[in-house]
């Protein structure tokens, strides 16, 4: 199978004045089509830092990115978006405030594509949106509403459907139910897992809650000080339990 | 009478400046100090060329067009080199002061030729101060018009989504850095046209008529929205001139009562600062009075 996504040698330098911290180092990754991969690791270990360097936020140090085979390390942010879509983990981050729920999913319908002067077409649309919240109780018939005036569950929901509505070849998401009480985080991790195996989407996840790296997901590794420490697949993951998993912090 | 078309008048003229204002304040959601000095860019090139015989209409769309190239300077500064914004407008703002000294020459210039746009196109047939009224409709419509129909396109609501969450924007593929290039040229190039159109009306310019303009244009945008909260964003552009109207009003009525011309810019300054103290001043009083009534 070809990978999907390929990470080489990958290193993230923080220069100071006295000493140089590797954020990330040396880090080597491959995710195939389809992988749904949890990764681990406490605060500081590199995670958020390695969402970056692959969405062209950060640029790496050194090492490579390969998308699909292409070398994408140079890339921007905005050429690398037609392909990679991520939901942060503040629920205020994915979201334009003063438009509307409709107007939010139609900015992502365009997701890396130029934006033209010609006149948007969101009554064209509005069928496809009502259709998608449909079995969200917490957005419908909110499509019309201004996003700022919704609850932090109902905006992180909006950004994860932003970030599938133009089915990306990968989904990043980062810690996003981490600021959400814990129904909502169950509910909103619910909907991630149920949407990423219908669309057979590929997706990278950073959690710190470990019944969800241990619910979900098809891998698993586990980042601690820019290294990955360990990486499991499916079988050997099932065989590990929480408290397993705990040693690695 | 008289007093008061005239300051209606002034009224519609001023609020083409703080539309203009808007697209930054607003939109993209930062204060922008180049509108002093795009201001009397505008006026000191419409005077220029009307006095070396170009066309009323031809001076006011060149005051526009170098209004546009000021907020490039910005954008540059603020987009590409990244110098914070604040810092990027008044380094503008402190550049064309000579430019204007260069463009008029001198401090200031009458305009000696009496063409001027409020009294051709039949304009002079009107009652006196009824030709700024009705020019500012026009251009106020034109202008109101063509913005919401810019903001309503691809490029408009990207725009938009980058004052309101840049990092949103730029992870949906947005070049925030292009839109924000955009938002400054379009909102000085506006600036610099009513500096056009304010010079012709007073008949003449000045290198200094652009102080204390960024306070005239924000009461505009301030005294709107304390009048109509929460109005969609077209209406919030009507709701600027109404807000430019009431301010002239207030201003009015101030030196009526007999304060000193010289402290115009004073009294500008507390009425912005009571009109963005009053959403705080109204929850303070509210929050007073259902305690009391819990007291009681």
């Amino acid at each position: 199978m070809k990978p999907l996504l390929e990470i080489k040698d990958a290193v993230k330098t923080i220069y100071n004045d006295d000493d140089n911290l590797n954020i990330l180092n040396n880090i080597n990754l491959t995710i195939n089509p389809k992988d749904f991969l949890v990764v681990l690791g406490t605060n500081g270990a590199g995670k958020s830092t390695l969402l970056d360097a692959i969405t062209g936020t950060n640029q790496l140090t050194s090492g490579k990115i390969l998308l699909n085979g292409d070398d994408i390390t140079s890339e921007n942010l905005a050429k690398r978006s037609r392909h990679i879509s991520r939901v942060y983990q503040d629920p205020k981050s994915g979201t334009a405030p003063r438009m509307t729920v409709a107007e939010n999913l139609l900015l992502a319908k365009r997701r890396g594509l130029p934006r033209r002067l010609r006149l948007r077409k969101l009554n064209d649309h509005m069928e496809e949106f009502q259709k998608l919240i449909s079995n969200l109780p917490t957005l419908d018939n909110r499509l019309n509403t201004f996003t700022e005036k919704l609850s932090g569950g109902q905006r992180q929901t909006l950004s994860f459907l932003m970030a599938i509505i133009q089915k990306p070849e990968l989904l990043l998401l980062d810690e996003h139910t981490a600021a959400l009480d814990p129904q909502t985080s169950k509910d909103l991790m619910e909907l991630t897992s149920r949407i990423i195996l219908e669309k057979e989407l590929t997706c990278m996840m950073i959690t710190h809650d470990l019944s969800d790296a241990m619910k979900y997901g098809n891998r698993l590794i586990v980042l601690k000080k820019g290294e990955i420490i360990l990486d499991l697949n499916q079988e050997e993951k099932n065989k590990l339990t929480e408290a397993d998993l705990l040693q690695y912090f | 009478m008289s007093l008061i078309v005239s300051t209606i008048s002034q009224g519609f003229i001023w609020s083409i400046m703080a539309i203009g204002l808007f697209i930054t304040f607003r939109i993209l959601d930062f204060p922008d100090m180049t509108v002093e000095g795009s201001f009397p860019l505008g006026a000191v090139t419409a005077v220029s060329l009307i006095q070396s015989g170009h066309s009323t209409l031809y001076s006011l769309l060149i005051a526009f067009l170098f209004g546009c190239l000021a907020g490039f300077a910005t954008a540059f500064l603020y987009a590409k080199l990244n110098v914070p914004i604040l810092l990027a407008g008044i380094l503008t703002m402190t550049a064309l002061y000579s430019i204007n000294l260069r463009i008029l020459g001198k401090a200031n210039m009458s305009l000696t030729k009496s063409t001027n746009i409020f009294n051709q196109f039949g304009l002079d047939k009107l009652p006196t101060n009824f030709n700024g009224i009705v020019l500012g409709i026009i251009i106020i419509a034109l202008i109101i018009f063509l913005l919401i129909i810019f903001l309503n396109t691809e490029k408009g609501q990207a725009v938009i989504a980058t004052g309101d969450n840049e990092t949103m924007a730029a992870s949906l593929g947005i070049n925030t850095t292009v839109m924000k290039f955009i938002g400054l040229m379009v909102s000085n190039g506006i600036v610099a046209l009513t500096g056009g159109l304010i010079a012709q009306q007073n008949g003449f310019a000045d290198v200094n008529m652009g102080i204390g303009v960024i306070v005239i244009g924000l009461s505009a945008i301030i005294i709107g929205e304390v009048i109509y909260p929460d109005v969609p964003l077209s209406v919030r552009l009507m709701t600027i001139v109404i807000g430019s109207i009431v301010y002239r009003l207030i201003l009015m009525i101030v030196l009526l009562l007999g304060f000193n011309t010289n402290d115009l810019k004073l009294i500008s300054a507390i009425i912005l600062a009571l009109c963005l103290a009053l959403p705080t001043i109204r929850a303070q009083f509210l929050k007073t009075l259902r305690n009391g009534v819990k007291t009681k």
